[in-house]
């Protein structure tokens, strides 16, 4: 037999959840498409974690309404939603052995045994553990862990698989793996899934659609190109990855090209429907160049930091726009700590945000 | 679909509506005699439907229609408005008019005059409630709690509401309902009739407040002295305490473990043999007083019969726990701390007096309020050693079983010293709970601890070494004391006293239990041993509600469960006299009583090591269980139950060898059918027989050590690596009050 998703829809309808006073979620609504993978972003107490709560049952709304597939689960306890979950902490029950932990959720549904038995090696097998269903999870490491606690949610075949910072717990190196192998899983298999976590650089590297959140709201939903390239405001562009967020003047718009005055200098970018006035433009520390002798009237700095990162110079330069942070991968020629220069700003890299 | 769980709650209701009898059967719990006698007619085994029809008691009728109403529910789903509304009449309704009938008739007819006018006069009576309408009222409990389940209080968690609203109503009846029966008792005069003059008059009394001692040579009021001795005790457990674990802890004494030792020995050893161990000691035929008598001409004198000597027997008897607390206190400063101190350039003197003692405050302040609401709540070595000093808890006592026998009095010295005690308790949670400096983080602490200055190592070393080989002289006697003729007089050895407590002979009819003691004996290990399991059970249950879930009102039921640790025995005992005495709940004199008063009085001791234990259980681990579709009740049993293990052992432990060791509540409630060890024993020790009473002790010790042992072994270890949980220590530094 082989294991698959059922991939329902997850939609949220003007969903709220307060603690009391504390408002964690506010009025948020998105849809989840059948199949794919989103994920929840925002720094901590931003409401995600909550969010994902409510998909599980764990947490209960305070007003709105929670869909999977066609079915209104508002008012249904965790017990009755057709959800798995992998937790932070693996959540796995340390007296049972591997091969319980997997079929436990199996054994509670009220399937027959054998199918218990052949579904919980066919999960094992899946995430790679085929053989260890004997041992105790304190006798695995921290990553076969995690793959258990994956096995132990996708063998009951759930409508929406809900991760909660999985990673957080495993060392950087095998981050990248076990994110690569979640990621693998869930496209082949076609689950419907919602992923939390607070890493954006995990959450671009996973995701085909990223929720970022910020203080109980959705502060901006899309892919996570649409993300990186056109963040919609100074929060996102500086939690999507860094970014120099630099005072500026809107002069004119043409043809969906703005005239921006950044500084002493002028600079054309997309107008991505902003009026003239201040604005903000958001700059990659990629998009800065460090030019020597470079021409009259460009940006002029000095470098107060130069750090050497092996693939990459790290640069803090001094502006008349302020505090300016630049990567750059010459390091061949890196520019000393003190010396003057002047900067070009690429073209891709730098955008217009609402101030 | 039908609820399944309404359905069996219907059939526990019918079950108790129908079949068994309504009113408590004369001749005890066990007795089943009834059914023999005359059921179902007979008037005290009928059951309700019966009472109605041919016993004359139609009052009884409308819980049948309680009963009915959810019949109609029982198809409909839960998430039916009227599924709820329905349960939460019939319960709620149906409960509260069995209590209202239950207390509006009793022995004599209406019990309040107003129904009388109202209703005219009655002349058939109602008994206590018995099994028939103890199952009712849980049906309706649970219909009720259902009910409010169906209205989506706990995301609708049918079990977890049950379980809160079981712990409310148990708690309530066996813990408020008696303590508040002392309130009324204490405003109603000799003949019963209510009296707040009756009340001003005994409040004030020269006995309890009198001042007399400061100015000429008569004794104090009993507060005064309950006082006095509760400060004395707690200043001198915490200062023992500190040189024991600061010895323990922080220095190269050879003997540590040895030491440790001390703190197993007062959770087995019943309070007041410490005492009799003195007086075998110190006491007018003691062995060092004949000794001095002997060797330097002192007379023998009756110095140790009040003030000293109970305060000497507290402290010999209480030290431990202070010991037991401040090893936790001492530990949890961290080296670091110290360390940075030393690097400070603090000399070892300073970092102590400047860090590591300012750090140990809130740890001090704690175990002296631990010595000082065990003093107050002793009840054993005043007994036994007081003499003409007389404290509240002993008072309370003589009040009931003497000549003056006077409730009134006993309820009003009972409410002082629970004002005591409950001021002490509330202090030591709102103001030295929250405030703790542990520094115990979970991270490695590395670091060394700062050496100990020479003056405070010696005086822990001046302090600690002769109390602990005075507390093991104390157990050497306690020990050997059975095997001596009659101490003080002839030290001839002999077997005599266990021969006649225990000895066992042969006849045709088989063996014959002879001894003095095996009735007591036995009784006690079926109490302890029922009492056990339903202790533990409702105190985990209560943790695991307390640690997992959040509902309005849950600081105030933590407080309510947690509340009978701060009620001294002796007033848990007379309170239960009080109230239990008469119907609707008529328990005195029955095996029952013993075993409830056991179940409420240890009930904290589970809580804290369910609570400990759960703690460090994630709580991802429940919500894992929940999300791969097991309900409240199966993640209880599969996933919390089996990772609980060792607080069960603790809880199961500890409520047996404290039912077993527990004497002031039982003393006012054992009676000739249920005699306990611990009261049999006081009784001998009244009576002058201390050889007999040593024995005996000594054998309860020796068989609660064999009990321990027993249950480790059987339980055994967790299956799983993890860091050990609920260590048994935690649970008995937070023990307060026998």
């Amino acid at each position: 037999m082989t294991l698959r998703g059922k991939a329902a829809r997850v939609a949220f309808q003007e969903v709220t959840k307060a603690f009391g006073e504390v408002v964690a979620v506010n009025g948020v609504s998105f849809t989840v498409d059948p199949g794919t993978l989103v994920t929840l972003l925002g720094p901590s107490g931003c409401g995600k974690t909550t969010t994902l709560r409510m998909i599980a049952g764990l947490e209960m709304a305070t007003s709105g309404r929670i869909l999977i597939g066609d079915q209104d689960v508002t008012q249904l306890p965790a017990t009755d939603r057709d959800v798995s979950m992998v937790f932070q902490s693996y959540a796995l029950f340390p007296h049972m052995t591997v091969a319980e932990n997997v079929a436990y959720g199996l054994t509670m549904s009220g399937f027959p045994k054998p199918e218990i038995r052949e579904r919980a090696e066919e999960g094992l097998k899946l995430v790679g553990l085929g053989g260890y269903g004997a041992r105790l999870p304190s006798e695995l490491s921290g990553g076969q862990q995690q793959r258990v606690a994956v096995a132990r949610a996708l063998v009951l075949e759930p409508a929406v698989l809900l991760f909660d910072e999985p990673l957080s717990n495993l060392d950087a190196k095998l981050r990248r793996r076990v994110r690569e192998d979640i990621r693998e899983l869930q496209q082949k298999l076609g689950l419907t899934s919602v992923y939390v976590t607070h890493d954006q650089e995990e959450a671009l590297a996973v995701s085909d659609r990223i929720i970022v959140m910020r203080n109980a709201e959705i502060a901006q939903e899309g892919s996570p190109r649409d993300l990186y390239e056109s963040p919609s405001d100074a929060f996102v562009a500086d939690f999507i990855g860094d970014a120099n967020l630099v005072e500026a003047h809107l002069e004119a718009v043409e043809n969906g090209e703005a005239v921006v005055q950044i500084g002493t200098q002028k600079q054309r970018l997309p107008a991505r429907g902003l009026a003239p006035g201040p604005v903000k433009v958001a700059i990659r520390p990629e998009a800065i160049r460090l030019v020597r002798d470079g021409a009259n009237g460009a940006l002029g700095a000095s470098v107060s930091k130069a750090t050497y990162l092996g693939s990459h110079m790290e640069y803090t330069l001094m502006t008349e726009l302020g505090e300016l942070f630049a990567v750059d991968p010459a390091i061949d020629e890196p520019v000393g700590e003190g010396e003057t220069v002047t900067l070009h700003l690429a073209r891709r890299g730098v955008t217009l945000v609402r101030s | 679909m039908i609820s399944r769980t309404v359905g069996l709650w219907l059939a526990v209701g019918w079950l108790g509506y129908l079949v068994l009898p309504w009113y408590a059967i004369e001749y005890g719990f066990w007795a089943f005699d009834w059914i023999t006698e005359g059921y179902p007619l007979d008037g005290e085994s009928a059951p309700a439907i019966l009472q109605v029809f041919t016993g004359g008691k139609p009052w009884l009728a409308p819980l049948g229609l309680a009963l009915l109403a959810p019949l109609f529910v029982l198809r409909r789903p839960k998430n039916d408005p009227l599924f709820g509304i329905v349960l939460l009449i019939a319960g709620g309704g149906g409960l509260a008019y069995l209590l209202f009938q239950a207390f509006a008739i009793g022995l004599r007819g209406w019990e309040f005059s107003l129904l009388e006018t109202l209703f005219g006069p009655l002349d058939t009576r109602q008994f206590g409630l018995g099994y028939g309408a103890v199952l009712v009222s849980c049906a309706l409990l649970f219909f009720l709690t259902q009910g409010i389940a169906a209205r989506g209080a706990i995301k609708g968690d049918v079990f977890v509401v049950g379980s809160i609203g079981l712990i409310i109503a148990l708690v309530a009846a066996f813990v408020f309902f008696p303590v508040l029966n002392i309130l009324t008792s204490a405003l109603h005069d000799k003949d019963g009739a209510f009296s707040a003059g009756a009340f001003a008059a005994r409040f004030v009394d020269q006995k309890i407040w009198g001042l007399k001692c400061l100015t000429g040579p008569y004794s104090c009021g009993v507060a005064w002295n309950s006082l006095l001795l509760a400060m004395l005790t707690g200043l001198s457990t915490t200062i023992l305490g500190l040189a024991f674990a600061l010895i323990a802890t922080r220095t190269g004494f050879r003997f540590k473990r040895s030491l440790r030792v001390l703190t197993v020995l007062p959770i087995i050893t019943p309070p007041f043999v410490i005492g009799l161990a003195v007086i075998l000691l110190l006491g007018r035929s003691g062995a060092v007083t004949q000794f001095l008598d002997f060797a330097f001409g002192i007379p023998a004198t009756r110095w140790i019969y009040g003030l000293p000597g109970i305060w000497f027997a507290q402290t010999l008897a209480f030290a431990p726990i202070a010991f037991l607390v401040m090893i936790g206190v001492v530990e949890g400063v961290s080296p670091s701390m110290e360390e940075a101190a030393l690097t400070l350039r603090a000399d070892a003197w300073k970092t102590f007096t400047t860090v590591s003692l300012p750090l140990m405050r809130p740890g001090l302040a704690n175990a002296f309020l631990l010595g000082f609401i065990e003093s107050l709540a002793d009840f054993g070595n005043p007994l036994v050693l007081g003499g003409r000093f007389g404290v509240l808890s002993t008072e309370i006592f003589f009040s009931i079983v003497g000549s003056q026998y006077d409730q009134g009095r006993a309820a009003v010295l009972a409410m002082v010293l629970l004002t005591f005690t409950l001021g002490a308790f509330y202090a030591q949670r709102r103001w030295v709970g929250r405030k703790s400096y542990a520094t115990v983080t979970g991270k490695g602490d590395s670091g060394l601890y700062a050496p100990l200055p020479k003056l405070v190592t010696g005086a822990a070393y001046g302090l600690a070494l002769p109390w602990a080989a005075l507390t093991f002289v104390i157990y050497v006697m306690i020990m050997v004391g059975g095997f001596v003729e009659t101490w003080g007089r002839d030290h001839s050895l002999t077997l005599r006293h266990y021969i006649e407590a225990f000895s066992i002979t042969t006849s045709e009819h088989g063996l014959i239990w002879s001894g003095a003691a095996w009735n007591s004996f036995w009784t006690t290990i079926t109490i302890a041993t029922i009492a056990a399991p339903l202790t533990a059970t409702i105190g985990l249950l209560t943790a695991y509600v307390l640690v997992r879930q959040r509902f309005a009102g849950r600081d105030a039921f933590e407080f309510g469960t947690m509340l009978s640790f701060a009620i001294p025995g002796t007033v848990i005992g007379i309170s239960y006299i009080l109230a239990f005495n008469v119907p609707p709940l008529e328990l005195t004199g029955t095996g029952v009583i013993l075993v409830i008063c056991f179940v409420f009085r240890n009930m904290p001791v589970g809580v804290r090591a369910g609570i400990a234990a759960m703690s460090q259980l994630d709580k991802s681990l429940d919500e894992a269980s929940l999300t791969l579709g097991a309900n409240t009740f199966a993640t209880v049993r599969r996933v919390i139950l089996p990772l609980l293990r060792p607080a069960i052992v603790a809880a199961l432990v500890f409520s047996f060898v404290r039912a077993m060791t527990a004497i002031s509540a039982v003393i006012f409630l054992v009676s000739a059918n249920y005699d306990m060890a611990t009261s049999y024993i006081i009784g001998r020790v009244e009576n002058g027989d201390y050889g007999l009473a040593i024995a005996y002790s000594s054998t309860l010790i020796l068989v609660m050590l064999l009990a321990i042992t027993l249950v480790q072994l059987a339980v055994g270890e967790r299956r799983i690596r993890r860091r050990g949980t609920a260590a048994a220590g935690s649970v008995v530094g937070q023990r307060v009050a026998r």
